[in-house]
């Protein structure tokens, strides 16, 4: 019997579990592929409202940041400046979740050692997975190049917009094979993966951030780190503006060789395990454990840490651009001497701060996305039953992980400004003024943030089984919403559906109470349906 | 108070299908309750309504003087429950899930805890995520048999453990009875509701078909009797409570009823015994046959 013996059933398999998510990620990035032209049409509708955009950018970092150094100023060139790097890291999730899902996961649950027991080659199920995700990036990559090309984009370009597309995608994929090897869990593996994707996100922007403006005033070239970035190959390739295809030798190479690691390592260890063994541990509760509020902490810790490296180092980069992006005003450059003119001394790093806390403020809804789904998690895995079956109520039970997201929330943006506002005025030798542009604009990101928990108990009170999926489309309308709207050239009663649209944006905006305390109102009144629902209903086990 | 649990005529059900359809159960307190049925026939739903993790659509339920939806965290302090599938979390060790089992019960017998583990032979340091199913079970038992509660609710505890297991849990059962104590014990393990159960009830689709006391239920069982006699049997097949006779002369190998064991015996006397052998009526039997689809309460009593 061969090592694939199998292989080709538990492709079928992966499939039929996948037949509603994959297309739906698939067509859906299609879809946005496919709107992005004439929204870019419609927000800069002449070659002059382009490159007097693109000035302008070249000179703020924090826009290249999250968009993508400008290569010219065609249609093609401006949806690859403003959209390609935000899909390749949808296109990345796709990739990793999926591979994690028919590899670790099945693990974790049982099944593969099911799997394993029949006439199935060792290396069978993780060939299935690459299969299926290689073949789901391939299909992504001809549907975004068709829906490009019949947006009356050139052909060459569209091409080289989706192949880097799809490759991103493998790339990652890869990557996902081998975490998947490593840690036992398939949280773990899911972790690993998704801070390789904002790692790659951030690379590249750092390299496009530092980048050199060209003699035209209004096209760059990348510094260094966005060539260590897969998310950066796929910019690097330029599409419509010199689609230089050997770029693509990059990612097929890392793909292959670390499929060949994720093989290797697969083949050295036991199914079930990871590379690590697990330790021993104490053998009596610490007092601090025994109590729901205790053990939530003890849940949740892990998750909160990781975010807190995560906003950490975002903080210290906003502290540590700043001082760049006060230097580019300082330089007396057009684009400063145009921001000036239009939003007064400082306008350029208060609008810096803005753009930048408006992220933190999706990090935020994020971590607390993940922070409350964890009770759905504990609900289906069956630890809720035991739990609510000693003398532990479900007001306490919930509650518990309720305090810990919010006070991981507000930590989490206190600790964001504070950093960020000491590095920053470090570097400007005025910290009392960036402490209190930043600080209380990150805080001013929690009222938004409560409404993504009170969201997430609601539909966790309402429909359970449900909730997973609702809570991370929940998060992905509120911030393609509210940070990626006008991109998108959404109406703005769409985009007021996301709480973020409702944040004023410090320092740039007027600090004003009013919608912060509507926002804080409506949380506190979703949280508390979800919670009396949840009070009323059966365990869903 | 004489009863701890209380259900009657409780209905339940997940969408279309309906997992309790008018269920009774009645538990004394202080006795070791057996509670029986194939799989998929409502046990766990029952124990989960007692507990208030679901609630019941029709039907009275009360549980140690209170309601277990109402007074679900007070009626909780004073019971411990063991899951038939335990889940614990992957990264405590199971050390650390009997101490939190037990403080969030509402305290521990610390002495008793250290006691359990070294009968039942559980590595409290372990991680739960590297226990078999059979130790899982075993940080339940322990945190529930370590806890001073009135009532244990206990759901097919013993169906990863091994013999010797089996026995630890037995001791145990025994131990917190003569402390007067009340345990509803799910089971499909015969010999065990046989050395410890007092009553058993038994319940099929939702219902309960059979509640008494094991020798109320042995009335119910048929004795297996094969016998020798000097002249030919004649006329044992038209006799109550004689079951699938085989008679051959002087041979005959049936079954009887353990209500008419005596005046079957009476009748054979008449042919001259020789040789008899009888084997003991077994609750199994009567389990099997309430379990299989076909058994009905009517055909057991030999009506």
């Amino acid at each position: 019997m061969g090592q694939f013996t199998g292989t080709g059933r538990l492709v079928r398999l992966a499939l039929r579990r996948d037949r509603i998510q994959l297309p739906l990620w698939i067509l859906g990035t299609a879809l946005v592929v496919f709107s992005m032209k004439s929204a870019v049409v419609g927000q800069f509708p002449t070659e002059k409202d382009r490159l007097g955009a693109l000035r302008a950018v070249v000179d703020t970092p924090a826009i290249l940041m999250f968009r993508n150094s400008p290569t010219g100023l065609s249609d093609g060139d401006m949806l690859a400046f403003g959209a390609l790097t935000f899909i390749a890291v949808v296109v990345g999730f796709m990739s990793t979740l999926a591979v994690v899902r028919h590899t670790r996961q099945n693990e974790e649950t049982g099944r593969t050692e099911m799997i394993g027991s029949m006439a199935v080659g060792r290396r069978a199920p993780l060939t299935a997975a690459m299969i299926v995700v290689t073949g789901a990036n391939l299909v992504l990559a001809v549907l975004s190049t068709l829906a490009l090309i019949a947006s009356d984009l050139p052909t060459a370009g569209s091409l080289a917009f989706g192949l880097g597309l799809g490759a991103a995608g493998l790339t990652f994929a890869a990557i996902a094979a081998v975490a998947a090897q490593i840690v036992e869990g398939a949280r773990s593996a899911n972790g690993i993966a998704a801070s390789a994707i904002g790692a790659a996100y951030l690379l590249r922007g750092v390299g496009d951030a530092f980048g050199e403006v060209q003699p035209d005033g209004y096209t760059m070239t990348t510094a260094w780190p966005t060539w260590l970035s897969p998310i950066g190959w796929a910019t690097l390739m330029k599409p419509y503006a010199g689609n230089r295809w050997w770029l693509l030798v990059l990612p097929v190479l890392l793909f292959v060789v670390l499929l060949w690691l994720a093989f290797a390592l697969a083949d050295r260890r036991d199914i079930g395990m990871g590379m690590i063994a697990a330790r021993r541990g104490p053998a009596r509760a610490v007092p601090r454990l025994l109590s729901p509020l205790g053990l939530a902490w003890r849940l949740q810790r892990a998750t909160l840490i990781g975010w807190a490296v995560a906003f950490g180092v975002f903080g210290a980069l906003i502290g540590s651009v700043a001082s760049a992006a006060s230097e580019a005003f300082d330089e007396g450059t057009g684009a400063a001497r145009t921001l000036r003119e239009l939003g007064g001394d400082g306008a350029l790093t208060d609008s810096f701060y803005a753009a930048m806390l408006t992220m933190v403020g999706g990090m935020a809804a994020a971590y607390v996305v993940q922070a409350m789904l964890r009770v759905r998690a504990e609900e289906a895995g069956g630890r809720a039953e035991a739990t609510l079956a000693t003398g532990v109520g479900r007001l306490r039970w919930l509650g518990s992980h309720l305090v810990i997201a919010v006070l991981g929330a507000m930590f989490l943006l206190l600790f964001t400004g504070l950093l960020a506002g000491l590095l920053a005025g470090l570097n400007t030798d005025d910290v009392g003024g960036a402490l209190g542009d930043l600080v209380p604009g990150a805080v001013a990101q929690m009222p938004a943030t409560l409404i993504m928990i009170g969201y997430v108990v609601l539909v966790f009170g309402l429909v359970p089984r449900l909730a997973g999926a609702l809570g991370w489309l929940g998060l992905g309308v509120a911030v393609a919403f509210g940070q990626f709207g006008e991109l998108l050239n959404l109406p703005q009663a769409v985009m007021d559906i996301s709480p973020f649209s409702h944040v004023p944006a410090l320092p740039v905006a007027e600090a004003t109470a009013t919608p912060l305390v509507m926002l804080a109102v409506v949380a506190v009144l979703l949280g508390g349906a979800g919670v009396a629902l949840f009070r009323r209903r059966d365990l869903a086990l | 108070m004489t009863t701890a649990i209380s259900v009657s005529g409780v209905v339940k059900s997940f969408g279309r299908s309906r997992a309790l359809d008018g269920l009774d159960l009645s538990v004394d307190v202080g006795e070791v309750h057996g509670f029986l049925g194939p799989n998929g026939a409502g046990k766990s739903t029952t124990i989960r309504v007692l507990l208030g993790l679901l609630r019941a659509d029709a039907g009275q339920v009360s549980l140690l003087g209170g309601h277990p939806w109402r007074d679900a965290v007070a009626l909780h302090r004073r019971l411990a429950y063991v899951p038939g599938d335990v889940n614990l979390w992957p990264n405590l060790t199971g050390g650390e899930a009997i101490d939190l089992f037990g403080a969030l019960r509402g305290g521990l017998d610390r002495r008793r805890r250290d006691e359990l583990l070294e009968r039942f032979e559980l590595d409290p340091t372990k991680k739960a995520r590297t226990y078999s199913k059979g130790n899982r079970q075993k940080v339940a038992v322990v945190a529930a048999f370590a806890s001073d509660v009135e009532l244990f609710l206990l759901d097919e505890p013993t169906s990863g453990l091994d013999p010797l297991m089996e026995a630890a849990f037995q001791e145990c059962v025994r131990e917190v009875k003569r402390q007067g104590r009340t345990i509803l014990l799910s089971s499909h393990i015969f010999s065990e509701v046989e050395a410890l159960c007092d009553r058993v009830s038994i319940i099929r689709q939702g219902r309960t078909v059979e509640s008494g006391t094991l020798a109320e239920l042995r009335h119910l069982t048929r004795t297996s009797i094969s016998v020798e006699t000097a002249r030919p049997i004649s006329g044992l097949v038209e006799l109550p409570g004689v079951h699938d006779a085989e008679v051959a002369g002087t041979h005959a190998k049936f079954e009887v009823d353990s209500a008419d064991l005596d005046k079957v015996l009476q009748y054979l006397h008449r042919f001259e015994l020789r040789a008899l052998t009888s084997s003991p009526p077994s609750l199994e039997e009567l389990f099997m046959r309430h379990y299989s689809n076909q058994g009905t309460r009517e055909e057991l009593a030999g009506v």
